[in-house]
């Protein structure tokens, strides 16, 4: 039915005789090739030209001193030998790893979690799994905004506020470059988690209903079947969400930005990730080959942490 | 018959349209986006094409994060504005680049503009050429809440003079709370305002030193006087707790909100500070030290025409450029943004100078200085950051003040071409 459709469409074509002719010796297969190519031809050129060719452009780039107005100049490795002499580069690096190492598993715990007992609840079942979801959906600059605010030192930030309220001295938040990281990824947490309960709860949902029945007749315990069954069978899911949630975490910029506009990645750059410290060399020093240095070693980044967890999330078989 | 009469009316159309096309010189004006200078400009360029109806103006704007890219960008493929509008601070870049040309001799030779304008249009030039003139400059002076002076038993019409009067109505004013927060500031701490530039080209100066030597090439501020410019910066918070860094998330918002007495800001907040409901405030000069030694900060955006401009859209770009650093253009842009005309004369009348508002502003530029950032943003940063070791990591001015300085000049060798 769907080849002969592919076949009055070829055949169809107006003018098409003489191209048709050798197009008729094609087989079936080969015939729906061409046209599955052809409509992929769009989206691969149009990756091509806005994707890939712009990340080689970013490696040959970072060989160069290319400072947006004047002629790009060869400079071999001089950024990354410049780049790993760069204490600031360091700092950039530490931060970044710490939103990654603690605020993905952190988040995805939390998550789980949550999805994990919404799965039972019957009542309200759908308004509360919109609460959970609705920070997904907000302008991450606006929640910045509204948590900056949140963070304030008395007499106007909420959060101390309550502090004072109960007693608890008043902390600095987002003005300490001991707190600063943490506020901030609270909210990042907070952000994302939304879209990880919604995706625990479709794998939980996946879980055939037959497995646990057959566990309860044998008499296991709500832990045991946590353990044995609900997590391994989840697995797919984790891996999605830790790939996932590890990238975000790894490219964290707007909660950091909005939340410390002023002094951005501040106080003294304890909040200040890779991405933001990309941003202000390229488009504050306008130093481009210098920014794209950073921006391939935060590729590479990428690429190892995202292959690293898929090699140990692997499937055994 | 009919058919041809219509096309012979068609025809004469299209040519009378093409004929004036020809006629007019179209030319694109570049600026960045804030409302009121929109506006401003939009006056600007109706009021030019009825003075000069063979030219039009075309006025383009891009967001102020973009702005630089965009004109370096469009510059590259050949299609940049004729005349543009430039932070000071930006020149070297935007010359290096070859984005500019310097300003022909004919229409606006040096004499005049030095004669005519304020000296720190100094900063547009390089090797002999102006590359630009601005419409409007701005400076620094203190708002004043005249109701929490009253309220701390402080005369609304008199404010401080000294920086030691300053500190003594600040101390007056300021508030806190059992647990020793701030509650009303009395004057606000904010070096990510502009309290940066408060520090480096007033404050250092006041205390007997100098910020920068060699055209602002060396930094000359790690010094006894230095120190003393920060240590009386930072003891307003730690020593005599008139205020705190980040109290109400910026001074501006402290202020507006009615919750400082005292707030450092430039003209440009003007506008901002102009629908304060809820009480009445003043502006005065920046305390002048013990010995009546008064500084300022001065800064402006310019106007240059671009480096491809040629033939008669130079000649337009010429008028159109003119006509923008002339009294009434200036009149205007102080009508609508609130910024100070950049011609002495047109600023330094005695109407401006008596006005309130206007006149502190007007007085500071006499005696403004304003320093030629090589990487605008990476010296801001590095002050604040500096404030910060102090106030956050419990660093010594001292040791604080020497990092900053090493980093300084470092950044400055690093920007050379």
């Amino acid at each position: 039915m769907e080849s002969d459709n592919l076949r009055g469409a070829a055949g169809g074509r107006p003018g098409g005789t003489a191209a048709a002719m050798p197009a008729d010796r094609l087989s079936m297969r080969t015939k729906r090739l061409l046209w599955v190519w052809g409509f992929l031809a769009i989206p691969v050129l149009f990756y091509t030209v806005i994707r890939f060719y712009p990340t080689f452009q970013a490696f040959y780039l970072s060989m160069t001193n290319w400072d947006l107005v004047r002629p790009a100049k060869f400079v071999g490795f001089a950024n990354y030998v410049k780049l790993f002499k760069d204490p600031q580069f360091w700092k950039v690096f530490r931060n970044t790893f710490t939103y990654l190492i603690i605020g993905t598993p952190l988040s995805l715990l939390i998550a789980f979690t949550v999805a994990f007992f919404l799965d039972r609840v019957r009542f309200m079942h759908n308004f509360i799994r919109a609460l959970y979801f609705l920070p997904y959906l907000t302008t991450a600059a606006a929640m910045a905004w509204v948590w900056r605010w949140f963070y304030q030192p008395p007499p106007i930030g909420v959060i101390n506020d309550v502090l004072a309220l109960i007693g608890i001295p008043q902390q600095p938040f987002i003005r300490s470059t001991d707190q600063a990281l943490f506020s901030i990824m609270v909210t990042a947490i907070w952000a994302g988690l939304g879209f990880q309960v919604i995706i625990f709860m479709a794998g939980l949902r996946a879980i055939p209903t037959t497995f646990y029945e057959a566990a309860r007749i044998d008499g296991l315990g709500e832990w045991a079947i946590l353990r044995k069954i609900t997590l391994p069978l989840l697995k797919p899911t984790t891996v999605f969400l830790v790939v996932f949630s590890s990238i975000a975490f790894l490219r964290i910029f707007d909660q950091v930005y909005n939340m410390t506009t002023n002094d951005p990645g501040g106080p003294l750059g304890s909040t200040k990730p890779l991405v933001l410290m990309i941003y202000q060399t390229a488009f504050g020093s306008y130093a481009m080959g210098y920014a794209a240095a950073q921006t391939v070693v935060l590729f590479t980044i990428l690429l190892i942490v995202s292959l690293l967890q898929l090699w140990i999330l692997r499937e055994k078989k | 018959m009919r058919k041809s009469v219509l096309l012979a009316g068609l025809v004469a159309g299209f040519s009378t349209f093409a004929f004036n096309a020809a006629q007019a010189v179209e030319i694109e004006y570049w600026q960045y986006v804030f409302d009121t200078r929109v506006k401003a400009m939009d006056q600007l360029i109706a009021d030019f094409q009825t003075k000069n109806p063979d030219i039009t103006v075309k006025q383009v704007t891009f967001p102020y994060a973009d702005y630089q890219t965009r004109v370096i960008a469009a510059n590259m493929a050949g299609n940049g504005p004729d005349v543009m509008q430039l932070f000071y601070g930006w020149l070297d870049k935007f010359v290096a680049g070859g984005i500019l040309q310097p300003l022909p001799t004919d229409a606006f030779p040096h004499e005049k503009i030095e004669k005519d304008f304020f000296p720190i249009v100094s900063a547009m030039k390089r090797d002999d050429n102006y590359y630009g003139l601005p419409t409007a400059v701005r400076s620094l002076a203190v708002f004043y809440n005249k109701k929490l002076f009253t309220e701390a038993g402080l005369d609304p019409n008199k404010p401080p003079q000294t920086l030691d009067e300053f500190v003594a109505a600040a101390e007056k004013i300021a508030k806190h709370d059992a647990a020793g927060n701030v509650t009303v500031a009395g004057s606000t701490l904010d070096m990510t305002g502009q309290d940066h530039q408060w520090w480096r080209e007033v404050l250092i100066r006041q205390f007997g030193g100098e910020p920068y030597t060699d055209n602002d090439t060396k930094v000359a501020y790690n010094s006894e006087a230095g120190v003393q410019a920060l240590k009386f910066y930072t003891s307003l918070q730690t020593e005599k707790k008139v205020g705190a860094v980040g109290f109400m998330d910026e001074g501006q918002a402290a202020f507006r909100a009615g919750k400082a007495g005292m707030t450092i800001d430039g003209t440009f907040r003007l506008g901002a500070f102009s629908t304060i409901k809820d009480f009445e405030w003043g502006v005065t000069e920046l305390p002048a030290n013990k010995d009546g030694l008064r500084s300022n900060y001065a800064s402006y955006f310019a106007n240059g025409i671009g480096a491809k401009t040629t033939g008669e859209e130079l000649e337009a770009s010429k008028k159109f450029l003119t006509y923008l650093t002339s009294p009434e253009a200036m009149a205007i842009w102080l009508k609508v943004v609130g910024e100070l005309p950049a011609l002495r004369s047109a600023a330094l009348t005695d109407a401006n100078l008596k006005d309130p508002i206007y006149g502190p502003f007007l007085k500071g530029l006499d005696y403004a200085h304003t320093t030629m950032f090589k990487d605008e943003l990476g010296q801001r940063q590095n002050a604040i950051d500096m404030v910060n070791r102090v106030l956050l990591e419990g660093q010594s001015p001292e040791d604080s003040l020497k990092q900053a300085a090493e980093a300084e000049q470092e950044m400055i060798d690093a920007a050379k071409p």
